[in-house]
């Protein structure tokens, strides 16, 4: 394994003091930490962007019984095409993601934390828990965390087998408790009903450290950055055709055409943002911005270069959801795979117009009618690539079958 | 199965279940850590882990069959899962795969008939600023090029020992 280093920006949480945060949310009460937290005015870094603040504010008024615990899980199934911070944060800032957890511990009164961890990541495995191991020597884990009488919280890390839709939140639940990863029915919430049916709390990895930088620098510091409906800053995973690829740590509200220039992708005659499940935007938008008000993403930014074929990467994404779609629902199962059968015809040259506009309003379908984010949001590059490269892919000359001559 | 094979396994299981505890919510690790000993996990195992578990070897098989890490027919000792996603396959995945199928003489989704490889395409794998990436079991390769494949099979073999005692395909 060849050394990887991929942080192509100083990142703030390298001027975050391990224990710093923690040192103060072990002052505050529960309703200040999840105060300073809602007026960071943080928003969940997975991608969905719902604000942390209320997340926890819900788990922490659910009621537990005598003998059952409340949850904390971080959510490190980090699956997004495109998207490798995570993994960044996981083996040079664990210290700070697991304070993450024991902060909001503290706030919504959980005993039980866990790191679900994607499968392709195992090998940080023995890394987290060395991590882990010296933290409850350190007593920032376990029976009264650092002294606090009453306060026990530990951590166990789990493993994911390779599903991608794991990372939707109760699909996670799911399977740590042992079944197939299919999303849930909501309502009921995590945060009222979630692990073992107790209320859980379910962040993503980049959350929990920001919360711990939030605690150590105050919500004012963190609003400060950012645009004014998305606070704070992101970190984002740059790759495809661009001088500098790796994580970028730039502020909310920054312009597809700075990120750009930033990271040596200027010629590119489209952007993918949000990953697979994200959108496509041609040179015509590279002045939107990358906010929860514009574009959102959850940091996966991919660069097409100017000769890419559009058409192809579509059909890469769509494979993408026919095998990564869990099938529980009818109109992600199927529909992911007429819109794959969709892009062959188009690749062949085969498509009339009507049937493309058939394909379009099939996208409409499953994006009203899908049961969770995976369905709702597969259609989305399609779309995207459709309505705004729709000279280059209409009419092609056929291409050869492998194994055709 | 012969019988001590089988009685093996038993053990192995309830020992299994002993350490991740009773209940439902252990199924996971267990299976994993099966998949990680036998690379796969047998017909014979899965009616134990229900036996054991008090549920019905129908939702383990589920559970098996639904994660992509988790085998039920036998896997080669080392399994090499190539990135197919968008920014590995920008940077060139398509002839490292060639290749792939080229050195190991099998392609995609099968397994070498002598049972030390099996070659399978991954989801991201989350190095998407150094692909093309693959993984061999628990090991990341990254920036593969297809004069690279023939150096990292051999790695296997030696790595991971040539004369490994194989998995029992219990």
């Amino acid at each position: 394994m060849q050394p990887i280093n991929s942080k192509k920006t100083p990142l703030t949480f390298d001027s975050i003091e391990p224990g710093a945060g923690l040192a103060v949310a072990m002052k505050k009460s529960r309703a200040d930490i999840i105060g300073e937290v809602a007026a960071s005015n943080l928003r969940g870094r997975g991608g969905a962007g719902f604000p942390t603040g209320t997340k926890w504010n819900l788990a922490a008024a659910a009621r537990v019984k005598d003998g059952e615990f409340k949850y904390v899980v971080c959510n490190a199934d980090e699956g997004e095409p495109g998207t490798f911070k995570d993994r960044v944060l996981l083996l040079d800032y664990a210290d700070l993601v697991f304070e993450g957890m024991t902060i909001a511990a503290r706030a919504i009164g959980a005993a039980r934390g866990i790191l679900y961890l994607r499968g392709e990541y195992v090998y940080m495995r023995a890394h987290l828990d060395a991590v882990l191991d010296r933290r409850r020597k350190a007593g920032q884990l376990g029976r009264g965390v650092l002294g606090v009488a009453g306060f026990d919280f530990d951590i166990e890390i789990r493993m994911g087998a390779g599903a991608y839709v794991c990372g939707e939140e109760t699909a996670l639940i799911e399977s740590l408790e042992g079944h197939r990863g299919e999303p849930r029915n909501r309502p009921p919430f995590p945060v009222d009903t979630g692990f073992l049916k107790q209320p859980t709390v379910v962040n993503n990895v980049e959350t929990l450290a920001s919360v711990t930088a939030i605690m150590a620098r105050g919500a004012a510091w963190f609003k400060g950055i950012g645009s004014e409906r998305s606070a704070g800053f992101k970190l984002f995973s740059v790759s495809g055709d661009c001088d500098q690829p790796g994580v970028y740590e730039f502020p909310l509200g920054i312009t597809v055409k700075e990120l750009l220039a930033k990271v040596g992708g200027s010629n590119a005659k489209a952007v993918q943002v949000g990953g697979a499940s994200g959108i496509c935007l041609p040179v015509a938008d590279f002045g939107r911005r990358i906010a929860f008000e514009d574009v959102a993403t959850g940091g996966s930014i991919i660069v097409f270069g100017p000769g890419r074929d559009m058409l192809h990467v579509a059909k890469n994404f769509m494979e993408f959801f026919v095998e990564e779609s869990c099938g529980q629902c009818t109109p992600c199962r199927v529909g992911n795979v007429k819109l794959l059968e969709g892009i062959e015809k188009l690749e062949q040259g085969t498509c009339t117009n009507a049937y493309l506009k058939d394909l379009l309003s099939l996208c409409e379908t499953m994006q009203l009618a899908s049961k969770c984010g995976l369905g709702q949001s597969s259609p989305n590059a399609f779309v995207s690539i459709v309505n705004n490269f729709q000279d280059e892919i209409l009419g092609r000359t056929p291409v050869l079958i492998r194994g055709e001559r | 199965m012969i019988v001590g094979q089988q009685q093996k396994m038993q053990d192995e299981i309830r020992e299994l279940i002993g350490q991740h505890g009773r209940t439902r919510a252990a199924l996971l690790p267990v299976l994993q850590e099966l998949q990680r000993r036998h690379a796969s996990i047998s017909d014979f195992a899965m009616q134990v882990v229900a036996d054991e578990l008090g549920i019905h070897p129908a939702e383990v098989y589920g559970v098996v069959t639904f994660y992509a890490f988790l085998h039920h027919v036998p896997m080669g000792r080392f399994q090499i899962r190539l990135c197919q996603t968008i920014s590995c396959d920008l940077a060139g995945k398509a002839r490292v795969a060639r290749q792939l199928e080229n050195e190991l003489g099998i392609a995609f989704g099968e397994t070498t008939p002598d049972g030390r490889f099996s070659l399978e395409w991954a989801s991201c794998l989350g190095m998407c600023d150094q692909g093309p990436a693959l993984l061999v079991n628990d090991h990341v390769y990254t920036r593969v090029t297809p004069d690279q494949v023939h150096q990292i099979i051999e790695d296997c073999r030696k790595v991971f020992g040539a004369h490994a005692a194989q998995p029992t395909h219990a």
